[in-house]
């Protein structure tokens, strides 16, 4: 689940990291009663979209009177914004952030994170950060700093020490950064995140640290451990039609092409879009039925399939397995096809577990579809139905 | 001989009283799988599918011998029960539980280190050398006994080659599933260096995905040995939806890792065969043998 700058930056306050004074609003209004309780008269007032890239996007806006602050707000909000991060079709901006204005004489960058090649937990710097540190580490990966830690927590301060070195960190701001790295990785495992960055983490000129920019990603399958982050979740950065299946055990994506997919399991799923792609196919959306789907969650979600009008054709490829059965999934499709008034070819290949029966289902339930052998002929008929000389 | 389980292969299941635990080791049952009891804080003593369950593992394990175990433990308490087994020495244990907390399985591979154990998984469809031992949840219907070695990120997929490979003739030496979560137990490379010691298993197919790093660490790996048997994979992903994201350090940490075509490039300077696409796994691992 990602969090918003203001979410995350709320949860930070509690592990003593240093940030600017601020406060979230939803009108133009709020964001000028939040600029009149901030101290100095410079401030930013910042888009809350969950996507990185928001300041060279415009989203971010630096601002000198109150005024300003109400103006600024009242363009933002409402506003599409389209960063390097949100894909063409942008994020609705619902809520500014506003904060007093930090002047920055350094940006560092810091981040903890769950380091996949070693399983560990690892700290992360770099001496410069900032927007671009993407494409600056892709050239030289050896600019980022990295410390694997262990499960239980952070390490002794001398190590912290030696780590706030080797980002540049020296002096007074040595012991500052090494306490603001102890907070951070507590952050991490009291709130079982998945990624927290700092992005940039502001040297100012009275050599204080503050954190200007906080993404905090906290891990779903861990969310049963934290009731407290249960109205965290923001629906409305979500896809409709995803969540639905989400709520429905499977995992969707809406994609622009025209072939329907229903496939069970990722991998499955990702290997017929290879080869539906390879022969010049483009799917209407990825489909992975997870085990757990019931046939009326896969009635669902090929329901969702369905209402999809660029959708000409559908390619179900399911090999069944020991948890998840060609026959329910069978099943699901005989449902949703039943009280759907859709006409649409269908290519069904079933293998594995239970395969025959699931094809007397589906000719149980009246559906006329075209039985492929294995998974290169239904793609193959799957991509010729959509030409359109079939049509 | 294959590798992981086998004849000598006896397997107690912890959380085999529940619906998934129950219905999956009647399974592997009457696939002949010996299974010697099971594991159930609370209801130690009782019978449970004609064998005894006990409270814990240790204690399991020192009654029956078992030295197998295969977990069927809901998310909250699944880390637990991997940790439960390492510590009783285990040395091979699958862990079938799905959306386990990514924090925890830091916690458990922090105890795997150094351990007895072979862990695989979590959310595995499991091990399984075909005819002779099923520690897993796997369909079976296409694996024959063979000399093909797989190892695998995906239990779908893996149904996918299994059933081609035995339709080519090759047929399994054992099939083993890592897991698709992003901190797990063995990885592709400690299944190589396995497969690589078999004198059963002729061939590898390993099975990757987009995401993660075992691709690469597999190529690192084959680079450094001379690879005495041909490796075959499939990276499946290079036309995949386009992830979302947000910020910038999962990016930052793989340094550019996770793209398909940067796995297939791994690889292939490592001297793996890629096979085309998942229909002709069996077919490119058939050419790597005769050439």
């Amino acid at each position: 689940m990602n969090l918003h700058e203001y979410q995350a930056k709320d949860l930070l306050a509690g592990f003593g990291i240093p940030l600017p004074v601020g406060d979230v609003a939803q009108s133009s209004s709020a964001a000028q009663n939040v600029a009149r309780r901030l101290p100095g008269e410079r401030y930013v007032v910042k888009a809350q979209v969950h996507a990185g890239g928001r300041g060279r996007a415009g989203g971010v806006r630096i601002v000198t009177s109150v005024a300003e602050v109400r103006q600024a707000a009242e363009e933002l909000l409402g506003q599409t914004l389209v960063t390097d991060q949100t894909g063409p079709e942008g994020r609705t901006v619902r809520a500014v952030y506003v904060e007093e204005a930090i002047d920055s004489e350094r940006d560092i960058y810091v981040a903890v994170l769950v380091d996949r090649e070693s399983g560990k937990l690892a700290l992360l710097g770099a001496r410069q950060g900032g927007e671009d540190i993407e494409e600056r580490t892709a050239e030289k990966p050896a600019t980022v700093q990295t410390f694997l830690l262990k499960p239980d927590g952070a390490p002794a301060k001398g190590t912290l020490d030696a780590f706030a070195k080797k980002i540049g960190l020296t002096g007074r701001l040595t012991a500052k950064a090494a306490t603001l790295f102890e907070g951070l990785i507590s952050a991490f495992l009291k709130n079982d995140a998945s990624l927290i960055e700092i992005n940039p983490l502001a040297v100012t000129a009275g050599n204080e640290l503050v954190a200007l920019d906080v993404k905090m990603v906290i891990d779903d399958n861990a969310l049963f451990r934290h009731p407290e982050m249960k109205n965290f979740q923001d629906r409305d950065e979500l896809d409709p039609v995803e969540l639905k299946a989400q709520e429905n055990e499977i995992n969707f994506v809406r994609m622009d092409g025209n072939i329907g997919v229903v496939v069970n399991g990722a991998g499955l799923a990702l290997a017929t879009h290879d080869m539906l792609s390879d022969l010049g196919g483009v799917p209407a959306n990825f489909m992975d039925i997870r085990t757990t789907a019931t046939s009326l969650d896969i009635a669902a979600g090929f329901d969702l399939l369905l209402s999809n009008p660029n959708v000409s054709a559908v390619l179900v490829n399911v090999h069944g397995g020991g948890m998840q059965r060609c026959d329910t999934i069978a099943e699901g499709i005989g449902i949703s096809m039943k009280r759907n008034d859709r006409l649409v070819p269908i290519v069904v290949r079933f293998a594995g577990n239970n395969a025959d029966y699931g094809h007397t289902l589906l000719r149980n339930y009246g559906i006329s579809y075209t039985v492929a052998q294995d998974m290169g002929d239904a793609v193959e008929r799957a991509v010729t139905l959509v030409r359109p000389e079939a049509a | 001989m294959a590798i992981l389980v086998g004849p000598e292969t006896s397997v107690i299941c912890q959380g085999m009283t529940g619906r998934a635990g129950s219905y999956h080791i009647e399974r592997a049952m009457a696939y002949g799988t010996k299974v010697v009891g099971g594991v159930r804080p609370g209801k130690g003593g009782l019978q449970h599918l004609d064998v005894p369950v006990f409270d814990t593992v240790t204690e399991a394990v020192s009654q029956t011998g078992a030295n197998a175990s295969i977990i069927f433990v809901p998310p909250e308490n699944a880390a637990a029960a991997m940790i439960e087994a390492i510590e009783a020495e285990v040395p091979v244990v699958v862990c079938v539980t799905e959306r386990v907390p990514v924090l925890d399985m830091v916690r458990v591979r922090d105890a795997l280190e150094g351990s007895k154990t072979k862990l695989a998984g979590p959310n595995s469809q499991g091990i399984l050398t075909p005819k002779v031992c099923k520690l897993g949840v796997m369909a079976t219907a296409h694996e024959r006994p063979g000399s093909i070695g797989i190892v695998s990120r995906s239990a779908t997929l893996t149904s996918e080659v299994v059933a081609q490979t035995s339709a080519s003739g090759l047929g399994q030496s054992t099939t083993v599933g890592i897991g698709g979560d992003p901190v797990h137990g063995v990885g592709f490379v400690e299944c190589l260096e396995m497969f690589m010691e078999d004198p059963d298993t002729e061939g590898i197919i390993l099975i990757g995905e987009i995401g993660g790093v075992d691709e690469e660490m597999a190529a690192d790996y084959l680079k450094s040995v001379k690879a005495s048997k041909p490796v075959v994979a499939l990276v499946a992903g290079r036309h995949a939806p386009p992830e979302r994201r947000m910020g910038h350090a999962g990016t930052l940490t793989l340094f550019g890792r996770a793209d398909a075509n940067q796995k297939i490039k791994a690889l292939r300077s490592a001297g793996v065969q890629i096979a085309p696409n998942s229909h002709q796994v069996a077919e490119t691992m058939r050419q790597s043998l005769s050439t």
